[in-house]
């Protein structure tokens, strides 16, 4: 059987700051940055990082599939919150996949995305099952970096196997080359960049051209039956320049999403790629390029079975759903760029028993309650004694995660007083449609929100507290309203 | 067969620290404050007492665990000494435990001592801190004011209320309060307030303004308890009895089930239905002549009045703006300035509210006294959450009413 994609999802925080909020703050120092102020780059809340945005991908590729077959799950970044955890084992637990699951983690250039992808195709061959390949990048950037301007906060999931294909791969080819456009050391939080037009003309349009015509010639392919080309630098017009150089049609070129989204790192290749899958007409060929000491090149070309894959958010969805931020200072201080006063109820210790969290960890990461055998009450968490006052059976309760249920705010408050990284902090009662309740903290609020009782809410996964004594955070979901701009 | 706990205690004697920022002192100072007050208008030795009951429920912020705080600030000779907390309600709870062991006969005089001390944070507002190992994991990101703040929105959603009227309401009920306290020498806050001032002040958790929200005080209040016979054999006349104690506690369903719409607390109307039966009355709109509730929040003290049954549900706000719990109408709540303006050191307020009845009765209660001394008052003490709480109603009167 032909391996091909079988999937595909995205993910786009909310929040959009504008570029312009940027250079007004910066362009004193730097004016070049006067000329990127156009546009909007999308940027993380304070409770997301790269392994939230993986699963909220994750979860949009895995809709209408069973999530009980997968054989593996790759995860791609250069931004994990953990170094020595594995990441992709917690999207693997939030996702509730089988623990007979290959996991691993992908990482250190920008191409693991498109690397991932490569190795999930080859690994799914004798895999016995789907390999979920979820990329995501949120990028730390210095304060009037260039970057800080050109990046976005994003993830894309590409679920790759047998079966019945969206799309087949028609070739894939590598060229490894130690060029080294920036790099980030092992004590740097941040990436230290070269020239750009170096970049440009030594990197992007030497490596770049040599790898994809590599593949084409052995997939035996003309350059000219490219429909879509995605590559991912945000640098202008190059994408162009390799269009050109190899033959392909300019109308190919496929828009970087710079105007509204910003380059999220390692996710993009597969960003862009999820973005043509969404517009792609069957049979139609893409191209898609991941570069970084090296490139890798990937063609696929679509099949009848695009036109029936069950609708998803994606990546053209997420775009959509967008709150512009104008206020810089709030990015900076989410990022950790100034140093912001929190207020003496920030400074309560948020230790996590590893004890603790290891016997409640479908509890708190797979957002597992109960429902009850005898009577059917759903109910979170799980207890030893059913919850329904007419029923209170013992024991009877049998694993339900709320995760992917839909439910209505019964109560709620906008929270001032409680310390919260973006006050006021939103909370409240969700009920859901199948029954369970729970009071959640709330996701994506805008802070004048006065949302009505019976608005409809939907879960997301999210850092709950950071650690910062001991460098740990907890994860656990949140109640985001379904239909919120 | 129970036969409930009615005129089967008296109070003696009782005492209360002047409340609010009490920079100077530490939670001790408080509690003798308190005990030596309630010694004098009891008429006893300190060694008569036989039991205590200490309540105290943030006691990491000052005195620490244990009986044993209580015992060395008032020099108790050895005797049992017990600590309480249940939330909010610890107060009441160390009540109840007097009073239930001088019911059982095992001891003739026992004492109830609550105290708190919270001004030592280094900011407004109760303490921000860990709700246990698991529950952090998973409780929502909470303030006190956040959680109560949500019966408006539910309040709201069920009776068909703007945000407006509930608002409006809410500010009636904190300017009576203000009103209230302005009376009473040992009250936290003794300012006046207007509407303007209300609905002007900052947002603490949406709806609730800073005025809706009660002060964090620091306070102690203690009361000692005997049989009636035991009091009317030290020659004391008009004794105020315990008519009714009764506790609810939730247990998942309000958290948890779907029968709980959020707008009213099941465990207050549970209470009051019990207490009502426990003191024989049946007609709390009429029967009872002062109450004193757990008006952490404005919005709370609203809901309240339904849930002690003596509005009809959807009625409270037309009752509170119709100025029924006025100090001046049918029904005064919160005469001595309630937890909004006397303040709210939390271990003492349940005693603090009995404190008030009893001056009431006995008319001591200076220049907030009720014209005709009240004859049956209520208190209602809670703590917790709307969705996971522990709610006192307590009931005493004059003997024989």
């Amino acid at each position: 059987m032909v391996s091909g994609i079988l999937s595909f999802g995205g993910y786009v925080p909310r929040l959009r700051l504008n570029r312009k909020s940027i250079a007004d703050a910066n362009a004193w120092f730097n004016s070049g940055l006067k000329g990127l102020a156009k546009g909007e780059r999308s940027m993380a809340n304070w409770d997301e990082d790269s392994v939230t945005m993986a699963v909220e991908a994750a979860r949009d590729c895995l809709k209408g599939f069973d999530r009980g077959n997968l054989a593996a799950l790759y995860m791609a970044s250069t931004s994990y919150p953990f170094q020595d955890r594995q990441n992709s084992g917690i999207v693997a637990e939030a996702l509730r996949l089988n623990s007979a699951i290959q996991t691993m983690d992908i990482a250190a250039s920008q191409r693991a995305g498109t690397s991932g992808l490569i190795a999930a195709l080859q690994a799914s061959a004798g895999a016995g099952g789907p390999v979920l390949l979820a990329s995501a990048e949120k990028r730390r950037t210095r304060a009037a970096h260039p970057l800080e301007m050109t990046s976005g906060d994003g993830a894309a999931a590409i679920l790759v196997g047998a079966g019945d294909v969206v799309a087949t791969v028609l070739g894939y080819h590598t060229e490894t080359v130690d060029f080294v456009d920036h790099y980030r050391g092992q004590d740097s939080a941040y990436d230290y960049v070269w020239e750009e037009r170096w970049i440009r003309d030594e990197g992007y349009l030497k490596i770049v051209p040599t790898a994809a015509q590599a593949m084409l010639d052995k997939a035996g392919i003309s350059a000219d039956a490219v429909d879509h080309f995605c590559f991912p630098a945000a640098a202008r017009r190059v994408s162009g320049m390799i269009a050109k150089q190899l033959g392909i049609s300019e109308d190919s070129v496929r828009d970087n999403l710079q105007a509204n989204m910003g380059e999220s790192g390692v996710a993009h290749p597969l960003v862009m790629l999820v973005n043509a899958l969404e517009e792609a007409s069957p049979g139609q060929k893409i191209l898609v390029v991941g570069f970084g000491q090296g490139a890798d090149a990937l063609l696929v070309e679509t099949t009848d079975a695009l036109a029936k894959l069950p609708a998803r958010t994606g990546i053209k969805g997420h775009l959509a759903m967008r709150r512009e931020e104008t206020n810089y200072n709030k990015f900076l201080s989410f990022n950790e760029l100034v140093n912001a006063e929190h207020g003496l109820r920030a400074e309560v210790d948020r230790q996590t028993g590893m004890t603790t969290l290891y016997r409640n960890k479908e509890m708190i990461l797979g957002l597992v309650g109960g429902k009850c055998t005898k009577c059917g009450t759903l109910q979170y968490p799980k207890s030893a004694v059913c919850v329904n006052p007419n029923c209170e059976e013992f024991h009877s309760q049998e694993d339900h995660s709320f995760a992917e249920m839909t439910g209505k705010m019964n109560s709620y408050t906008a929270d001032s007083l409680t310390y919260s990284a973006d006050p006021p902090a939103f909370y409240g009662m969700v009920q859901f449609d199948e029954g369970g309740r729970m009071m959640i903290d709330f996701a994506d609020m805008a802070p004048d929100a006065k949302p009505d009782v019976g608005m409809p809410m939907r879960m997301m996964f999210r850092v709950k507290d950071y650690d910062g004594k001991r460098g740990f955070r907890r994860y656990f979901w949140k109640a985001a309203p379904v239909n919120a701009p | 067969m129970a036969t409930g706990i009615k005129d089967k205690v008296a109070i003696l004697g009782m005492g209360c620290a002047k409340f609010g920022e009490r920079w100077n002192d530490n939670a001790e100072d408080l509690m003798v404050e308190a005990f030596i007050e309630a010694l004098e208008d009891s008429g006893i030795e300190k060694n008569d007492i036989q039991a205590a009951w200490f309540s105290t429920a943030i006691e990491e912020q000052h005195v620490g665990k244990s009986g044993v705080p209580l015992a060395m600030a008032l020099r108790l000779p050895f005797i049992p000494v017990t600590r309480v907390e249940n939330y909010c309600a610890s107060g009441s709870e160390a009540f109840r435990g007097a009073v239930y062991a001088v019911a059982s006969g095992a001891c003739d005089i026992a004492l109830a001592l609550g105290v708190e001390k919270l001004k030592d944070t280094g900011y407004g507002g109760l303490p921000q801190r860990s709700r246990g190992a698991v529950n952090d994991m998973f409780w929502a990101n909470t303030s006190a004011p956040g959680n109560f703040a949500q019966l408006a929105a539910a309040y709201g959603a069920k009776h068909n209320v703007s945000r407006e009227d509930m608002k409006k309401a809410m500010a009636h009920i904190s300017i009576k309060s203000h009103d209230n306290g302005s009376k009473n020498p040992k009250a936290h806050l003794r300012n006046k307030i207007d509407e303007d001032k209300v609905m002007n002040a900052p947002m603490i958790a949406e709806p609730l303004g800073l005025f809706d929200c009660c002060g964090v005080s620091d306070g102690a209040a203690c009361a000692i308890v005997t049989t009636p016979e035991i009091a009317r054999s030290m020659g004391k006349k008009d004794l105020v009895t315990v008519k009714a104690l009764q506790l609810s506690v939730s247990n998942g369903t309000e958290a948890q089930h779907n029968s709980w719409d959020g707008s009213h607390f099941i465990t207050t109307r549970t209470a009051a239905k019990r207490a009502y039966e426990e003191a024989g009355i049946d007609k709390p709109r009429e029967q009872v002549s002062l109450i004193e509730v757990h008006d952490c929040f404005s919005v709370t003290e609203l809901v309240t009045m339904e849930d002690l049954h003596i509005s009809a549900e959807g009625t409270a706000i037309q009752d509170v703006m119709n100025g029924f719990y006025d100090a001046d109408g049918e029904i005064p709540c919160q005469i001595d300035g309630g937890l909004k303006c006397f303040g709210h050191p939390i271990g003492a307020s349940g005693l603090r509210m009995i404190y008030e009845m009893y001056l009431q009765m006995l008319g001591r209660a200076g220049e907030r006294q009720r014209s005709e001394p009240p004859v049956v008052g209520l208190t209602h003490n809670l703590g917790g959450f709307p969705h996971q709480n522990v709610c006192s109603v307590c009931i005493v009167g004059m003997d024989g009413a």
